[in-house]
């Protein structure tokens, strides 16, 4: 094919001179690849005769789906042609130079996913519970949600929030306290954004203030953070536990007609008040961020600042209220833990948790809609390897748990695409 | 040029004196050991309060305040003092100790503890100096155990030679888990801070899985250990059996002076200094930028695996899950205490060690918990990367030209590497 014949209304203005960029066939390869590594795994590998069980209807649905069985080689065969066909279909589009949509990766994922479980469970004679795994997705998926939405804010502003596991570490503590104290989980809701809130303002404080690098600050707020509420949890949470560090559970509020909906219903509609606040604040921040004056101003402020500071946009103050504010989505995220669980606090408990939602918004690409996508995909891991693990399969919980962080070395690599961070993270405006 | 007469000369020269004097001084009192003290101090006095603050006796006699302020700030002193004090008899000497073996225990202790925190620690300086911030040294000790520790338990090997390759093994571990971060920075620009943070989760995951495997997996036993390390491959004890300080120190050692030589006296560490400074001109100079990067990574690595060496072959002399402890994450702070050199970074080992030390006969002694250690460490880190804040807390007076500080990125990433 020849350069010359791009589309000829679309880029008028576009210099005559200036060559096309190679194709890369770099993605395309990489699904052709995976899909027959997994379609020899799966499907040519095992021997023939296993059937694999699903269930999707839980006790209490209105609606009832008995369980069905597929035969698990020819099930797994199929659905790993169907990822290796849209792996070509990828190649035909990058060779035409068109743009595959979001369908694309997403349902060659799909097929991939359910192309493994089929092959897992196969031959088990406890079936694999859908809704159970989906619902399991989400409700793991919660904490990290709200922290890459943390994130989000505070890079797209210009900060880099390493912190993230210190505000969600402060969130749980803290709602586990007030809920305690207060015997009142709601409370302990609306108290874990102030813990994050706290945790973001040393963060400016040192940033902005005193230009300490952010990374820096971060990394070492974090060890703060584990250090004062694991001193606090020893010295005074643990003789006091009954008074202070039993908090109740989050009831379930199930909402009428919609939960009723077979599948869809319980995983989405049949949750806490927490995972309701956050379908709002993704799609509140969704549009906000690229819709409105103050995320026009919030996205200035960490792509070029000098630009912005020249129409009247104050740098500093945007970015100390927009950290705040995504200290604050964290620390609410942080309240996952010990009170929509309804647990207790303890050392360390978020166990890693806000590194990988530094992951999720990475994978996101810095936007709402895509930390919740990716969010979502590493709590189906996490949900998956718990599935997994009652079940009783071959694949070793440990590197099942391995995967979402591969998953994010191959998407910052650039094997998922160009990751392009904000232009001014991480970097201290001073006039 | 006349000559002078002899009394305005010696007033010139007075005038002269008087300056250097005042500048001396000034030197000094602004100088980054200060701030480092001064911080150090401040840090201690907001732990203090944390430790009163969750103090029995400190509580009741708070409900009583206003009528008898002196119980309260006695209290407030007894605990505080008495946590302190138990942190030095348990870090450096304990003078109560009946025998003088049992008084110098702490001491080597503190130096044990301190071996993998001045091998990670230097690792991760180096990567700081050259611009790269390596988060991955808690992956890298892990991977560094593992490598070393399969040489040291799965062969059987004469003595030296064993050692040698058990240590080379664990360099080697280090080396390649940092390098995928180095390799993949040069290649695609991939975000080291990122891809070192997931390599630690993989490694803590990796370590697990191996564990669980016949190769790795202790015979006869259900828990997740390695067989213990053969005699020929374990660091020799410095001070006999009584104690646990092994050779590795020794090696920590040896390493600082190879990353003072390394950094200060070698091409290659010129090279990485001036990437560090500043990408750009060291590319303009007609430096390889990405062979740097994934050179530095190899480097700050195979430090890192020479800690997981010292944990598997000299402290442990086995390998389990948790080989590595917190260590990884601590050599951040350490390496950033240390400003990047490496006999700060020796030092700074040292101090950490010798908290890590204390907070254990803390805890035991006055019960309180040796988290608050953690809370001393971020603190001093966070203090000493803000000078001006600590200047201000002590009205130190601020250096005379002080640089203007620009809006370049990491500011403090270079103030902590120059």
């Amino acid at each position: 094919m020849s350069a010359v014949t791009a589309p000829a209304p679309a880029a008028p203005a576009r210099p005559a001179a200036q060559p096309l960029p190679p194709i890369s066939y770099k993605g395309p390869i990489a699904y052709v690849v995976i899909a027959l590594l997994a379609l020899i795994a799966f499907g040519i590998v095992p021997a023939s005769g296993k059937k694999t069980g699903f269930t999707v209807s839980t006790a209490t649905d209105f609606f009832q789906i008995d369980r069905f069985d597929v035969p698990s080689k020819s099930t797994a065969i199929v659905l790993c042609l169907i990822a290796l066909a849209l792996g070509g279909l990828s190649a035909w589009y990058a060779r035409n130079r068109r743009k595959a949509g979001v369908w694309l990766p997403a349902v060659y994922a799909v097929a991939l996913v359910l192309a493994l479980l089929v092959w897992a469970v196969a031959g088990k004679s406890s079936p694999l519970p859908l809704t159970g795994l989906l619902q399991g997705a989400l409700f793991l998926a919660v904490p990290l949600v709200f922290g890459s939405l943390a994130g989000v804010l505070c890079e797209r502003s210009g900060i880099i929030n390493i912190a993230i596991e210190g505000q969600l570490l402060a969130g749980a503590f803290l709602a586990a306290v007030v809920a305690t104290l207060t015997q009142s989980a709601y409370l302990g809701l609306l108290a874990a954004p102030i813990a994050g809130a706290l945790v973001s303002a040393l963060l400016v404080a040192f940033a902005v203030k005193y230009v300490v690098d952010q990374i820096i600050v971060g990394v070492v707020l974090n060890v703060l953070v584990v250090g004062v509420t694991s001193y606090l949890f020893s010295t005074v949470l643990k003789v006091n536990a009954s008074t202070l560090n039993t908090p109740p559970r989050l009831p379930t509020l199930p909402i009428p007609v919609l939960s009723e909906i077979p599948v869809l219903g319980p995983v989405l509609f049949r949750q806490t008040a927490l995972v309701y606040i956050m379908y709002v604040v993704v799609i509140v921040l969704q549009i906000l961020l690229f819709r409105s004056k103050w995320g026009l101003r919030l996205r200035a402020v960490g792509e070029h600042p000098k630009a912005a500071d020249t129409v009247g946009i104050k740098v500093n103050r945007t970015r100390i209220r927009n950290t705040l504010l995504g200290g604050a989505v964290a620390g609410l995220g942080g309240a996952f833990f010990t009170v929509a669980n309804g647990l207790a606090f303890n050392k360390e408990m978020t166990a890693g948790k806000g590194y990988i939602a530094l992951a999720a918004m990475i994978l996101g690409r810095w936007s709402p809609k895509g930390a919740l996508a990716a969010a979502l995909l590493f709590g189906f891991a996490d949900s998956l390897q718990q599935a997994f693990g009652i079940i009783g399969t071959s694949i070793p919980s440990q590197l099942m748990l391995m995967l979402p962080y591969l998953v994010t070395i191959f998407a910052v690599a650039g094997l998922v695409g160009k990751v392009r961070a904000p232009a001014s993270e991480g970097i201290a405006y001073v006039k | 040029m006349n000559a002078a007469p002899d009394v305005p000369a010696a007033d010139a020269k007075d005038e002269r004196l008087e300056p250097r004097l005042q500048g001396a001084l000034r030197e000094m009192l602004t100088s980054n050991w200060l701030v480092t003290v001064a911080a150090l101090l401040l840090a201690l006095v907001v732990s203090a309060v944390l430790i009163a603050a969750a103090d029995e006796d400190v509580h009741t006699t708070a409900g009583y305040l206003f009528a008898r302020p002196a119980d309260f700030l006695s209290a407030v002193w007894d605990s505080v003092w008495g946590a302190y004090v138990a942190l030095f008899q348990g870090a450096i000497v304990d003078p109560t100790a009946a025998t003088f073996t049992k008084a110098i225990r702490p001491l080597t202790e503190t130096m044990t503890w301190s071996v993998p925190l001045i091998l990670a620690g230097l690792g991760l300086s180096v990567g700081f100096r050259a611009g790269l911030f390596n988060i991955g040294a808690q992956g890298q000790i892990i991977l560094g155990a593992i490598f070393g520790g399969y040489i040291g338990f799965a062969f059987g090997l004469p003595p030296v030679l064993h050692l040698l390759l058990a240590i080379i093994a664990a360099a080697l571990g280090g080396a390649i888990w940092a390098g995928i971060a180095g390799f993949l920075k040069a290649r695609t620009g991939a975000n080291e801070v990122i891809v070192t943070i997931m390599l630690n989760n993989i490694a803590v995951y990796l370590v697990a899985y191996l564990l669980t495997l016949t190769a790795f997996k202790r015979p006869g036993s259900n828990n997740p250990q390695s067989p213990a390390i053969e005699g020929t491959a374990v660091y020799p004890q410095l001070l006999g059996d009584g104690f646990r300080l092994h050779a590795g120190f020794l090696l920590a050692i040896l390493a600082t002076v190879f990353v003072w030589w390394l950094m200060d006296r070698s091409t290659l560490g010129f090279q990485f200094r001036a990437v560090g400074a500043n990408p750009s001109a060291a590319r303009t100079a007609g430096i390889n930028i990405n062979r740097i990067y994934l050179l530095v990574m190899l480097t700050s690595g195979a430090l890192a695996g020479l800690a997981g060496s010292a944990q598997v072959l000299g402290t442990e002399k086995v390998l389990t899950a948790g080989v590595a402890a917190s260590f990884g994450f601590d050599a951040i702070t350490v390496a950033l205490l240390g400003r990047s050199k490496p006999l700060g970074t020796f030092l700074a080992g040292l101090l950490f060690g010798a908290l890590r030390a204390g907070g254990f006969a803390m805890q035991a002694r006055t019960g309180t918990p040796i988290d608050i250690v953690l809370v001393v460490q971020s603190l001093v880190v966070l203090f000493i990367a803000a000078p001006p804040l600590v200047r201000a807390v002590f009205r130190l007076p601020s250096p005379g030209r002080r640089k203007q500080v620009s809006p370049t990125p990491a500011p403090v990433t270079k103030e902590a590497a120059a």
